[in-house]
C-alpha cells in the first residue's frame, strides 16, 4: 500500500453506501433515473399528510370510518395511498380510554404510503426496546402524559400488517373543515405517541 | 435467531431522543447518502429479484453485534444489501473492497438453511377471540417471533385475509416457503412482564406456524406444573 492515507476514502457509512452504488452501477444493475425517482417517492409522495387526510375523512364520514376499520387497505386505496409497505393496512381505533401505539421491535416496519418513512426515533434502539415493556412511561417521557384511566395498547409490527392509528376527534372541532381537521393529525399522532391537539393547527399553518 | 436485533423488552436503554410534535420530518433524509439504503435494496431485492425482504432482514440480523449497534440505520440496510449480493454471486467482496478503498465488512454467513413452517398439529386456522400460545422455540435461523412473547398466551384479535411466505423459510431464500395468514394476538402486559406491570397490552402479528391451540386438558395440566410457567 503506497497510497497516502489522505487519499484513502474513509470507511464511513457514506463511503460504504457510495461504494455499493458504484459496484452495482458498474454491473449495470441500476436503471437510469431509478434512484432519483424512488428518492422523490420517499421524500415527497409518502407523507404523513396522507394518513392525516384518511383520518380527517373518517372523522367526518361514518361510512368511510366503517370501511377504514374493516379494510384499511381499501380505504387508503381510495386516496391512492397504496403500494410498497401499504399492501395490508390496518387502522387502530383509539377511544377516550385506549391509546394505540405502533412500534417495530425487530427492525423498522412502517406503513410508508400513509405515515411516510419511519423517523429516527422510531428506529432507535431505545424505542424498539422499551415501548413494548413500558409504553405509558415512554409516552410520558416523549411528552404525552396520559391519565391513569387510559390503557396503552402497543402494536408490534412483526409481520406484514402495517398499522395507522385512528385517533379520537378532539372536542371543540365541530366547526372545522376536513382540511383543518387533517392539520391536527401529525406523524406522531398517526404512530400513536401523541393525541391530537387543537394547538397543532396554529403551528401547522405557521409552517405551511 | 436469538440476535441482538430482537430488542423488545431489553432493559438498559435510556430515553427516546424525541419530543412529541417537535419535528416537521422534513427533510426526510439527513445525510446525502441515506436514500441509497432503501434505493439500492429496492433495486437489488425488487428490480433484480435477488432476494426477498425476509432475507434482507436476516442478513441485517447476521451482522456482528458490535457492527449492528455501531452502524446507523441506513448503513445496516447497505451492509445487508451488499452481503446478499455477494452471497448470491452478483457482486464480489473484492469489488466492494476496491470501490471502498478499504475492507467492506459484511454480515456473518448463516450457519443454517432455515426451516419449513412447523407441521400443524392443531387444526388451524385459529378463531377470533381464541386463546393461543406462542411456540416456545429457539430457532437458529431467521424468525419473526420476538423473544419476549415466546411461550406466552394471548387472544386472537384478527386473522389476515392475505397470506405471506413463512419467514423462517423465505428468509433463507427458499421460494417453496408455505404461505400462511398471520394473527394479531393480544398479550396482557402482566402475561409478558409479570404481575408488577402496569395494565396494558401488546399486540403481536404472528404467522400461523408460530402458534399453538390451547386445549382444555393441556391447560389444566399446565397450571399443575407452575415451574414450567413461572
Amino acid at each position: 500500500m503506497t497510497q497516502s492515507p489522505d487519499y484513502t476514502p474513509a470507511n464511513t457509512p457514506s463511503a460504504r453506501a457510495n461504494a455499493l452504488l458504484k459496484v452495482m452501477t458498474d454491473k449495470g444493475f441500476v436503471p437510469e433515473g431509478f434512484i432519483q425517482a424512488f428518492t422523490q417517492k420517499m421524500e415527497v409522495e409518502w407523507d404523513p399528510a396522507n394518513g392525516a387526510r384518511v383520518v380527517a375523512r373518517a372523522w367526518v364520514d361514518p361510512e368511510f370510518r366503517e370501511l377504514l376499520l374493516r379494510d384499511g387497505t381499501a380505504a387508503c386505496e381510495q386516496f391512492g395511498y397504496t403500494g410498497m409497505q401499504g399492501e395490508y393496512i390496518v387502522a387502530l381505533e383509539n377511544t377516550p380510554t385506549l391509546q394505540n401505539v405502533i412500534v417495530c421491535s425487530l427492525c423498522s416496519c412502517t406503513a410508508w404510503p400513509v405515515l411516510g418513512l419511519p423517523p429516527e426515533w422510531y428506529k432507535s434502539f431505545e424505542f424498539r426496546a422499551r415501548l413494548v415493556r413500558e409504553g405509558a412511561t415512554v409516552l410520558r417521557e416523549l411528552g404525552e402524559d396520559l391519565d391513569d384511566d387510559i390503557v396503552v395498547k402497543v402494536w408490534d409490527t412483526t409481520a406484514e400488517s402495517r398499522y395507522m392509528v385512528l385517533p379520537v376527534r378532539p372536542e371543540g372541532t365541530d366547526h372545522m373543515s376536513e382540511e383543518e381537521l387533517a392539520a391536527l393529525v401529525t406523524k406522531d399522532v398517526l404512530i400513536g405517541i401523541a393525541r391530537p391537539r387543537l394547538t397543532e393547527l396554529a403551528s401547522a399553518s405557521q409552517e405551511g | 435467531m436469538d440476535g441482538i436485533h430482537d430488542l423488545g423488552g431489553v432493559q438498559g436503554f435510556g430515553k427516546v431522543a424525541h419530543t412529541i410534535n417537535s419535528d416537521s420530518y422534513k427533510p426526510v433524509f439527513h445525510e446525502d447518502w441515506e436514500h441509497l439504503g432503501y434505493s439500492l435494496t429496492v433495486v437489488a431485492g425488487g428490480l433484480l429479484g435477488a432476494y426477498a425482504t425476509d432475507e434482507l432482514r436476516h442478513a441485517i440480523e447476521r451482522m456482528s453485534a458490535r457492527q449492528y449497534f455501531s452502524a446507523p440505520y441506513f448503513d445496516r440496510i447497505i451492509v445487508g444489501t451488499a452481503t446478499l449480493l455477494v452471497e448470491k454471486g452478483l457482486i464480489t467482496q473484492e469489488e466492494l473492497d476496491e470501490a471502498l478503498g478499504s475492507h467492506f465488512q459484511l454480515a456473518v454467513p448463516s450457519n443454517n438453511g432455515g426451516r419449513p413452517a412447523p407441521a400443524n398439529a392443531n387444526s388451524a386456522p385459529f378463531e377470533i377471540g381464541e386463546q393461543v400460545e406462542v411456540r416456545d422455540e429457539h430457532v437458529e435461523g431467521h424468525i419473526r417471533v420476538p423473544g419476549y412473547c415466546r411461550g406466552k398466551r394471548g387472544i386472537v384479535l384478527h386473522r389476515t385475509t392475505v397470506s405471506w411466505p413463512f419467514p423462517d423459510t423465505i428468509g433463507h431464500g427458499d421460494k417453496n416457503a408455505e404461505h400462511q395468514p398471520t394473527y394479531h394476538v393480544e398479550f396482557r402486559a402482566k402475561e409478558l412482564w409479570g404481575q408488577g406491570a402496569r395494565d396494558g397490552s401488546v399486540v403481536i402479528d404472528l404467522f400461523e406456524g408460530y402458534l399453538t391451540r390451547i386445549d382444555a386438558e393441556a391447560d389444566q395440566s399446565d397450571t399443575q406444573t407452575p415451574l414450567t410457567r413461572a
